[in-house]
């Protein structure tokens, strides 16, 4: 006789927690054959609301933190992930109709990408900043700083990997995330949100909606408090809109990327959501 | 008792789990040294810990064949994810054993528990942890793309800082993609072959590390072996020397680590208060067996007494004693040759004339102590002003101007490290531009991070250790293309023709192979 | 160990300064201390908060803990009933254990003063002797924002009910302002208003207010203000803001009276005050003042924790140092 199972319900995160919709509204996710999976909070525009507001909140905590500290915690990040790693691949091979190890491979790459991530943060500096020499008695360093709060839009067409390389490169500068996740394969993405609920990364530092991105986006494009806007998933959005609406605020945009190296790993995907400080000193022995 | 003699607090030495007997380290497995064994001694009371073996020529060249099938057969063929992966996993299991690790750095180095627990240890971790991010991302160390391991990589490695000194080899070389064959120092062989247990426990590929205990002779062997690519040593001045010397024409690459005898320029506006425990961590931190110690106070001539009477304040809650206790502040002096050397010297400070004040320690009978000293009125053409005494020893100079402290902290064949204290940026830059010393600290000392380049001018060595400048001692250059600001595939740049270096044909030395 | 004659403090004031001590003259010689590194401070500060305590010094510590709490109720809501409770653990901190010694002080309202000394009767009077001291906050604690002439009666009041101890409040905003005479004069005035009949005075703690004034140079200058100004011990804070104490400025408010010492041979007191919970951090303080300006100022007319919650986590680790097993809630009683 078949052991009856115990479903999970999905939900959003926000702040470190595991809230519901306040709209109350889900949708339905199915597998490949059209079988039920779960039912997935549809998020609204206050759930992006208050996710801009866990973001802006975490962001000193986050952001003042060493560099090292981040790439620690990053690191643990990789660690559950690793130890997690059955769960992942279930919810791949069911959502997406890949084999087992198709599903393996993209969650051992989703892995060792967020490790690649985890080991840039105390190194970014020293690639991209520098001492300018200029003309005259002062010292002059050049810094990457985070921009702040980054909403995202993330691949629509994978479940771990497009969510991993979209979620992580912001992080590593100390920027914290909003995140729209794939809307027809969810699931990854909030068992992510345990995974970082579990390995000491502080509430708010990453917030991830589920629903609808066409609905969603316009939301955290026109959003004042949102610093940048990574629309690398929004391809079938109607979303040049997006990137007008973003331009009210003179958002950092960047804009969607197809196929499988949509968001492949790259320095630049770093540095894009960092803003470069100057800084002179004078100089004297007098 | 009164409050302040604060009541005995001894860290457990229970969480050890030493051998009576350690071997060499060879291709994964712990082998029988061919030398003459040797005990390791706790400096504290002369007791003893165990028996280490010593390798001889021929442990050696065993050593370095293993770390060169390492290096052909496994490691140059790994990919950076996957050597930056074990990385990981050591700085993760030295975390994980810190406490073990920290109390035998203490019982067989003798510096104080709350040094190895605090300081050497976490940045141990740190180390591991910032070099392993860096194996999958070399493009971007300024190198070109694609820079290249050496090879086999030889290191001989000090007692003041065993396990660290170990991660600061250890680290970059792995990142890089060389195998390694390391010697610890005499006197403090212990947490290095806890180390190696450790990378049995991350399972690195057999060679890819090798740890040789031994003594002088056993560097020796390792530094002039013919198929060791690249030289790395920190030690004394003197013996950096004579391996400069010996590498010379062969091809290896080398950096060095030398000896210091640090500036520590306090100007009459620094925070004081500040500026006394900057000059007390300079040079009575780790028992001033460091070598970027600021052994030289240079202090304005304005507030030269206020300083001097708040240093000696200040001293009189330093507590000198049991290293495994956790209120030591000052350990044992390594060695006895090592106290032989500061006794030595502190006698010649006073027979040129310079006036010395020690803090008031209980000395314990057994083991190797000298109490925090200060001279003062020293002068820039005494010896003690000059030479390295690697022991809690203050030599104090003063100055009258900006340009005079720069002079005098100048005047040195070293040029390690430096130390400014003023409450005036625009000063604190200026006199950092000028003074010939690889590190500088401003209004603080001692600080040391996995991703600030540590490293000498002048007689202090050459070569960087720690930051991204730490990978290019183990690394060839790729192709002369800007460093990729982009992605990895930086487009277009053209690549101007790179010059030939001058080596001995590696073709030559094959045939020497044994 | 009291100040000297309140009429030679402005005498002193005048010699140290060079001057009257007004908003000039305070300026030039406050702003002409050496500066304070924040990043070494605070590292200075950790370093100490590594000493290990053990076995016979724990014990000495957490029984000279309690011998300098002034236990605290600042509410408004206090009532003469809770004042009555608050005393009753001040001269019976741990119900089960008579050998446990009283705190040095109760501190309330200036309003509640007649209700701490009755409640005290015979109990009432200096630490030194094994009793127990009645201090009150006044100069419309915590904010300090009223005219002079209130501040004084506040003031006047408390020492006329019985009060031994004045806490008073800076005035913080004058402080930012630069108004370093305003502030100096204030503290002066109040020190007068200590005075009592007999000729004796209460003694003057000093509120810095420590998280208001935000900067390390500005609580040193403070600190030198207050005492040039007539105070006989510097405070860090009212509890009411946060940050109250922390070792750091705690530590540096004892390298001024380390340096007040130096040049006077005068000892004033220090108390951080609010934010110190455990044993554990209390025990780091003791520390602190200990290496930083000697054990003798481990004493009830140099040293004080201004605390509630921090008495009850003394005592379980009393309990435990006693009976070997970590105790409770139940086993401490509710002041």
């Amino acid at each position: 006789m078949t052991r009856l199972a115990v479903p999970k319900t999905y939900k959003l995160y926000i702040g470190g927690k595991f809230p519901r919709s306040e709209s109350g509204r889900t949708y339905e996710i199915e597998t490949t054959k059209g079988d039920f999976v779960a039912n997935v909070a549809k998020a609204s525009r206050k759930d992006a609301r208050d996710a801009i507001v866990a973001a802006r909140g975490a962001l000193k905590g986050w952001a003042g933190a060493t560099a090292y500290n981040r790439g620690q915690v990053l690191y643990r990040i990789a660690e559950l992930l690793e130890g997690r790693r059955a769960q992942f691949v279930d919810e791949i091979t069911r959502l997406e109709g890949v084999s087992a190890a198709a599903a393996s491979a993209q969650v051992d790459e989703a892995i060792d990408r967020w490790v690649w991530y985890a080991g840039w943060t105390d190194k970014h500096a020293q690639v991209t900043g520098n001492a300018n020499p200029v003309a005259g008695p002062y010292f002059n360093i050049s810094v990457p700083e985070p921009t702040g709060v980054v909403a995202v839009i993330a691949p629509q067409d994978s479940s771990l990997l497009g969510f991993v390389s979209a979620v992580a490169p912001p992080l590593v500068t100390g920027n914290t995330v909003v995140v729209v996740a794939s809307e027809r394969l969810p699931l990854s993405a909030i068992s992510l949100a345990e995974v970082l609920a579990t390995s000491d990364v502080p509430g708010g530092v990453v917030n991830i909606l589920t629903g609808s991105p066409a609905e969603i986006a316009p939301w955290l494009a026109s959003h004042a408090d949102v610093n940048a806007l990574d629309l690398v998933g929004a391809g079938s959005l109607d979303w040049i809109d997006l990137q007008i609406a973003a331009a009210d605020t003179l958002k950092r945009v960047l804009p969607p990327e197809e196929g499988p190296d949509a968001a492949a790993p790259s320095l630049d995907r770093i540095s894009a959501f960092t803003e470069t400080k100057t800084v002179w000193h004078t100089k004297s022995m007098v | 008792m009164s409050f302040l003699e604060y009541a005995p607090a001894p860290e457990s030495r229970g969480i050890l789990n030493l051998r009576d007997a350690y071997g060499l380290f060879i291709d994964g497995e712990f082998v029988e040294g061919t030398g003459e064994g040797f005990a390791t001694i706790s400096p504290a009371d002369e007791s003893h810990i165990a028996t280490i073996s010593a390798a001889s020529e021929a442990d050696v060249d065993r050593a370095v064949a293993a770390a060169r099938r390492a290096y052909d057969k496994t490691w140059s063929k790994m990919s950076g994810r996957d050597r930056g992966k074990y990385l990981f996993r050591i700085a993760r299991l030295v975390q994980e054993r810190a406490r073990e690790l920290a109390v035998a750095e203490s019982l067989d180095n003798g510096k104080p528990i709350k040094e190895s627990r605090d300081v050497d240890v976490p940045l141990v971790a740190a180390w591991f942890f910032y070099y392993a991010g860096w194996a999958d991302k070399l493009d971007y160390a300024g190198l070109g793309s694609s820079p290249r391991a050496l090879g086999v990589a030889g290191q001989v490695i000090p007692w003041n800082f065993p396990l660290l000194m170990l991660a600061w080899k250890i680290a970059p070389a792995l990142a890089a993609g060389n195998t390694v064959v390391l010697k610890p120092a005499e006197t403090t062989p212990l947490s290095a072959l806890i180390f190696a247990e450790i990378l049995q426990q991350a399972d690195l590929p057999p060679g890819v590390v090798n740890i040789v205990t031994g003594a002088g002779a056993t560097g020796a062997a390792l530094v002039s072996h013919p198929d060791v690519d690249k030289v790395a040593f920190t030690g004394s001045t003197g013996v950096g020397r004579a391996i400069a010397k010996e590498v010379a024409g062969s091809g290896k690459k080398l950096t060095l680590e030398l000896g210091g005898k640090a500036a520590n320029i306090v100007f009459d506006d620094a925070p004081i208060d500040q500026a006394i425990e900057g000059i007390v961590n300079g040079i009575f931190f780790n028992q001033g067996h460091v070598c970027c110690a600021g052994s030289r106070l240079l202090v304005q001539e304005n507030v030269h007494d206020e300083v001097v009477d708040r240093l000696k304040e200040r001293l009189s809650t330093l507590r000198m004693g049991d290293p495994l206790d956790k209120n030591t502040d000052i350990g044992a002096i390594n060695s006895r040759a090592q106290l032989d050397r500061i006794r030595a010297l502190s006698k010649i400070g006073e027979e040129e004339g310079a006036e010395r004040w020690s803090a008031d320690c209980v000395i314990p009978d057994s083991g190797f102590w000298f109490a925090p000293t200060i001279f003062t009125n020293v002068q820039a053409s005494h010896r003690i002003a000059r030479e390295e005494i690697f022991g809690p020893v203050l030599s104090v100079l003063t100055f009258r101007t900006p340009a005079e402290a720069i002079a005098k902290a100048n005047n040195t064949p070293y040029g390690l490290s430096a130390g400014i204290w003023t409450d005036k940026g625009s000063r604190i830059l200026a006199v950092a531009d000028r003074l010939r010393a690889g590190v500088i600290w401003a209004n603080t000392f001692n600080r040391f991070d996995p991703a600030s380049p540590f490293g000498g001018y002048k007689e202090s060595g050459y070569g960087r250790e720690g930051g991204r400048h730490g990978l290019a001692a183990y690394l060839a250059p790729g192709s002369s293309a800007p460093r990729a600001r982009q992605t990895a595939l930086a487009a277009g740049a053209t690549a101007p023709a790179k010059a030939a270096s001058i080596r001995t044909p590696r073709a030559a030395k094959k045939g020497a192979r044994k | 160990m009291s100040r000297t004659d309140l009429q030679t403090l402005p005498e002193r004031a005048v010699e140290l300064l060079g001057g009257e001590p007004d908003d000039t003259t305070l300026r030039r010689y406050l702003h002409g201390l050496p500066g304070v590194d924040a990043v070494g401070l605070e590292q200075r500060a950790a370093g100490l908060g590594t000493r290990s305590i053990k076995t016979t010094s724990k014990a000495w510590a957490l029984d000279k803990i309690i011998e300098l709490i002034d236990l605290t109720t600042l509410e408004g809501s206090d009532t003469p009933g809770k004042v009555r409770s608050l005393v009753a653990k001040a001269l019976t901190p741990d119900a089960s254990d008579p050998t446990c010694p009283r705190v040095a002080a109760v501190c309330v309202y200036g309003d509640m003063v007649p209700h701490a000394v009755a409640a005290l009767g015979a109990a009432h009077g200096d630490p030194d002797d094994g009793l127990v001291s009645v201090a009150a906050v006044a100069t419309a604690f915590p904010s300090g924002r009223a005219s002079l002439e209130i501040k004084l009666a506040d003031t006047a009041d408390a020492v006329a009910d019985g009060a031994d101890e004045i806490d008073m409040v800076i005035d913080r905003g004058a402080f930012l302002a630069g108004r370093y005479g305003l502030v100096f004069d204030q503290i002066a005035r109040v020190k007068q208003a200590c005075r009592r009949a007999d000729g004796t005075y209460a003694s003057l703690k000093v509120i810095l207010e420590t998280g208001e004034l935000n900067t390390y140079d500005n609580i040193k200058r403070a600190s030198w203000l207050a005492i040039l100004a007539g105070g006989d011990f510097i405070k860090t804070s009212t509890g009411k803001v946060q940050p109250a104490a922390t070792l750091p400025t705690t530590l540096l408010m004892l390298e001024v009276v380390r340096d007040w010492h130096r040049a006077t041979g005068e000892k004033i007191g220090v108390k951080p005050a609010g934010g110190i919970r455990t044993s554990k951090d209390a025990i780091k303080y003791l520390v602190t003042v200990a290496e930083t300006v000697g054990e003798e100022w481990l004493q009830p007319h140099l040293f004080r924790y201004g605390a509630s919650s921090l008495l009850n986590d003394v005592l379980l680790q009393r309990q435990k140092l006693r009976t070997g097993a970590y105790s409770g809630a139940d086993y401490v009683t509710i002041d």
